[in-house]
């Protein structure tokens, strides 16, 4: 197979600008290599084929010519997550409830995306609505970590991670409710970023939790994140929480000087609470910091342990209300067989439903009941202010905190399906920044074990740049990109 | 025995006249193609997001000065939690903890002339839901199959909540009706309870004369007019009293009126009631109104009902039937309002006589109304100076009318047609009346013993003559002259 599909977005453009590389013969080429890989992986729910030659043939086009290209990202390929709508191709959310739901209308990224010339290659493979961290809830199978076939991509975005991660796609979109888009990326070996809540619009994108949904990249390098990011950000009248705020162009901040910048390192999410490799990893990157002039130091964040337990009742009690529009009346899975109006409506949703989706249904429900509402639900909103206080304290002194995205690297499909807790625990270090609506990027710091490992950079509100740029002074100790994960070296050379 | 004192709060549910949905840009038009009017957001689409209908606040904003609210400059849409295949997202977003409108009170004018203060406790915003057509049943019980339409759901509402101030059938008729006028003087609301545009719900308790804790209360829907309002509310009194004084207890329900048989039967008991699961919907934000926003709406708001009333009676000089005819038939007053516009100098209070008597009468017979009305203004003024400047008779402006409403015409250019104007002298109907007294001796001689009234018939023969232009006091004047002369 083609030695160009590990290239990144940036450096294909490149090709493409030189004429080195013609749009459609990639295309061709990450067809043939995305057929190949999938009984391994399992990273796509379905090619978008068509719409993909249609792209290539228009950014040929354009590049022949030498018109003015629609964005820096032109003609490169790019995977979109299965609960992003695509007009007239299927959103399933990897649920048998949706599984033949064809969208009569395109997310905002969507169109953003297709503006600007990214060819779309397929719809990725997720944990049914999202809800879970490896994928293996969805109805298509779980995906595979392409650096350990037995060993999880991780999730929700656990398709987009490993289509990255595997040159199946150069870019990638996912969503990050609780850190769907960075324990991914951490375990794949791959960057992603989740925005400040409000920066990219949510329209179009199948709601989990509302108040933490975020769209945003996954791709090879932190320099396309910042060209995606760039791309499908910005204020839109569709989404109403989306923010009325400029959008910079990223890209430009990458490599600027970080010497005499602040950054914290909370003790919490350290030491024993996290693997020792991963803590090993950290340290690197605080001895590399340091050595570039910034200012590294450690800091207690008290109320970060309560945001599994606050994540859990806030998600659920707005997933309960989201997902309830899921009955069979207009769409979706109908149980035809019920006798009554009350039992249709049950069976297609307990037919249409897997139980982890069930699990959250259940548990938002019931915090949202009368009697329990002040006790779970009001006071979990009142926890949430607090992470969200003691966030904004420390911007006060610091520019950006850097953590651990996960506690461990990637585990084995089935090591934790059934014990549900310790699943939710794996996400300890992504959610306090979807609490706190701020934006967090995973980027590779290593691998243990044959395993990639990944540290989180968590940034002001609106300050992506930032993040994005200490993130791209850390991969360039790395320089992760390039390589070809162990699990598909026979596939791709 | 004990005497028993109802006490009545009502919640009624108004649609806003908006042209597009709450939370899309839909049509709200009633009626159409079964699912014609919408679109993934009020279709609960995967991915669809509300986005609000600034027109919807403003006109939220409008009832809420209209009654007296205080207009909160926040407020929050809630998620409010059930299934039913006519919620297409399994939530309907409304307001609760936080609604748009606080502490209002509308004053209504009880039959004995006193005035009585209604507070309002809140008004909050929701969208209405779909509808469902049942087939072979009334109900979804006992149905084949049932259709679902969205056409209506997403439709913006306001829900005005009244205090429980209300004491009588009577008294929740006359809030109703003063509380429509008032919606659709400000113009937010079409007030059409057969339509369903306004609805109404009666929470009814009953405690003994003289105590003031409330009894338990009973909330009555199905109420699709002002009679069943009063009729419903009644029918509850008669049932809890007759129950109470059966050594019953009255719970907690809500009940269904029938129109047919006049009586409420259960709908569902508390224990039954739903769970709503309120949370604020974090879809959309806090909405906030600025002072400057309300201070906004507050110049847009037309002079109300009770206050033009007065104004019509005292600045006018119109009497109070007339005053009261005007304000309650919104076009009317329009009309009115046009005709004074553009003739300052018009006689009003004649203007209101003949636009409330002759001109509504010949509108209704020609099935017509003051909405398109098909007198042009400049006509009707025309008529009234023809009239208060003596160049016709009234009898002749009645005759007048029809043909300006069939035609079209100017009264001018009828009065030409005719053959002139009034006939008010003596000289010209002298030589008339002499011709009609020779014709009818035997009349004359009735007059002559003192039947005056017979001269009626004698001028109802000069009227014909004349095509009704005689001046009609002129000609008994002439009559009774030459006769007794």
């Amino acid at each position: 197979m083609s030695s160009t599909l590990p290239l990144s977005a940036a450096e294909l453009v490149e090709q493409f600008k030189s004429r080195k590389l013609k749009v459609k013969s990639v295309v061709s080429d990450i067809f043939g290599h995305i057929k190949a890989s999938e009984p391994k992986l399992n990273s796509f729910t379905a090619l978008t084929e068509e719409l993909a030659y249609q792209a290539a043939d228009k950014m040929d086009a354009a590049y022949d010519k030498g018109d003015a290209l629609p964005s820096p990202l032109a003609g490169v390929p790019i995977s979109i997550k299965d609960n992003i709508n695509i007009r007239g191709q299927k959103t399933t959310c990897c649920s048998a409830m949706l599984k033949d739901f064809v969208a009569p209308f395109d997310a905002t990224v969507t169109q953003k995306v297709l503006a600007a010339g990214m060819v779309p290659v397929g719809k990725t493979n997720l944990d049914e609505f999202a809800m879970g961290s490896s994928t293996e809830t969805s109805i298509f199978g779980t995906s595979r970590n392409p650096w350990d076939l037995a060993r999880v991509p991780g999730g929700s975005s656990g398709g987009a991670a490993a289509s990255v991660a595997a040159h199946q796609a150069f870019l990638a979109l996912g969503s990050d409710t609780g850190g769907s888009i960075r324990q991914p990326a951490a375990y794949c070996g791959i960057v992603g970023i989740k925005p400040t809540y409000g920066r990219v619009s949510r329209f179009g994108l199948v709601a989990f939790a509302s108040s933490l949904d975020q769209i945003g990249p996954l791709t090879k390098t932190v320099k396309d994140a910042a060209l995606l990011l760039e791309t499908i950000c910005g204020h839109d009248v569709q989404d109403s929480t989306s923010a009325d705020m400029p959008v910079p162009q990223f890209s430009a901040a990458l490599g600027q000087d970080i010497k005499g910048m602040k950054i914290a390192i909370p003790k919490e999410l350290s030491g024993d609470a996290i693997s020792a490799p991963i803590a090993e990893s950290l340290e690197n990157a605080i001895t590399f910091y340091k050595s570039q002039g910034a200012i590294v130091e450690w800091v207690s964040i008290e109320s970060l342990k309560y945001a599994v337990p606050t994540y859990y009742i806030i998600a659920p009690a707005e997933a309960s209300a989201n997902l309830a529009r899921f009955d069979g009346v207009r769409y979706g899975n109908r149980d035809r067989s019920s006798a009554t109006l009350q039992a249709m409506i049950a069976d297609s949703r307990g037919k249409g439903f897997g139980d982890e989706v069930k699990r959250r249904i259940v548990i938002g429900t019931y915090v949202l009941s009368s009697g329990y509402y002040d006790a779970y639900y009001l006071k979990a909103q009142k926890v949430r202010q607090l992470i969200k206080k003691d966030f904004m304290n420390l911007f006060q002194t610091y520019s950006a905190i850097l953590m651990p995205t996960t506690p461990h690297p990637a585990f084995k499909v089935g090591e934790k399906i059934n014990d549900p807790w310790s699943m939710y625990l794996e996400d300890i270090s992504t959610i306090p920044a979807n609490m706190a609506g701020l934006p967090a990027l995973s980027v590779p710091s290593g691998v243990t074990n044959g395993l990639p490992i990944g540290l989180q950079i968590i940034g002001k509100p609106f300050d992506e740049a930032t993040v994005l740029n200490l993130g791209h002074h850390l991969e360039t100790q790395f320089n992760f990109h390039h390589r070809i994960p162990t699990g598909i070296q026979d596939l791709l050379k | 025995m004990t005497q028993f004192e109802p006490v009545i709060g009502i919640e009624v549910h108004a649609q806003l006249k908006t042209n597009t949905k709450l939370f899309c840009r839909c049509s709200t038009q009633f009626g159409g193609e079964p699912n014609a009017h919408t679109c993934p957001r009020c279709l609960g689409m995967p991915g669809a997001l509300p986005v609000l209908n600034q027109t919807a606040v403003e006109f939220a904003i409008k009832a809420g000065l209209a009654l007296n609210c205080d207009i909160q400059h926040k407020s929050v849409f809630a998620r409010k939690n059930y299934f039913y295949p006519d919620l297409p997202k399994g939530y309907q977003i409304s307001q609760f903890e936080l609604p748009i409108c606080l502490n209002g009170h509308l004053d209504i004018e009880l039959p004995d002339g006193s005035t009585k203060r209604i507070g309002i406790t809140r008004i909050h915003m929701e969208e209405d839901a779909g509808k469902l057509v049942h087939q072979g049943a009334e109900a979804i019980a006992g149905s084949t199959h049932s259709f679902v339409d969205l056409n209506r759901a997403g439709v913006p509402l306001i829900e005005i909540v009244s205090e429980p101030d209300i004491r009588s059938a009577e008294e929740a008729r006359i809030y109703m009706e003063t509380l429509q006028l008032i919606l659709r003087y400000v113009g937010v609301c079409d007030g059409n309870l057969e339509e369903g545009s306004l609805r109404a719900d009666a929470n009814v308790s009953l405690r003994p004369v003289g105590t003031t804790p409330f009894g338990t209360r009973t909330e009555t829907k199905n109420i699709n007019s002002f009679r069943s309002l009063e009729r419903a509310i009644n029918s509850e009194i008669t049932r809890q009293t007759a129950l109470i004084l059966s050594g019953g207890k009255v719970i907690q329900q809500t009940r269904n009126y029938h129109d047919n048989t006049q009586t409420t039967t259960v709908l569902r008991d508390k224990e039954d009631s739903h769970d709503y699961r309120y949370f604020p919907d974090p879809d959309l934000l806090p909405l906030l109104v600025s002072q400057t926003q309300i201070d906004a709406v507050k110049t847009t708001l037309p002079e109300l009902p009770n206050a033009q009333r007065k104004r019509y009676m005292e600045q006018l000089g119109l009497s109070e039937f007339e005053a009261m005819v005007l304000v309650q038939d919104i076009p009317m007053n329009h009309y009115f309002t046009a005709v004074l516009d553009q003739n300052p100098q018009i006689d009003k209070t004649e203007l209101a006589k003949w636009l409330v008597g002759d001109i509504n009468a010949a509108l209704k017979e020609a099935n017509k109304g003051f909405d398109n009305c098909p007198i042009q203004i400049a006509h009707t003024a025309s008529l009234l100076t023809l009239l208060t400047t003596g160049k016709i008779s009234g009898k002749m402006a009645k005759a007048f009318i029809p043909d300006m409403i069939q035609t079209q015409k100017s009264p001018d250019d009828l009065l030409a047609a005719s053959g002139g104007g009034q006939i008010d002298n003596s000289d010209d109907l002298g030589p008339i009346i002499d011709q009609i007294l020779t014709q009818n001796p035997d009349v004359a001689e009735k007059i002559k013993a003192g039947k005056t009234q017979s001269a009626n018939f004698l001028m109802g023969q000069v009227m014909k003559a004349t095509g009704g232009r005689a001046k009609p006091d002129l000609v008994i004047d002439l009559i009774l002259k030459k006769v007794t002369g």
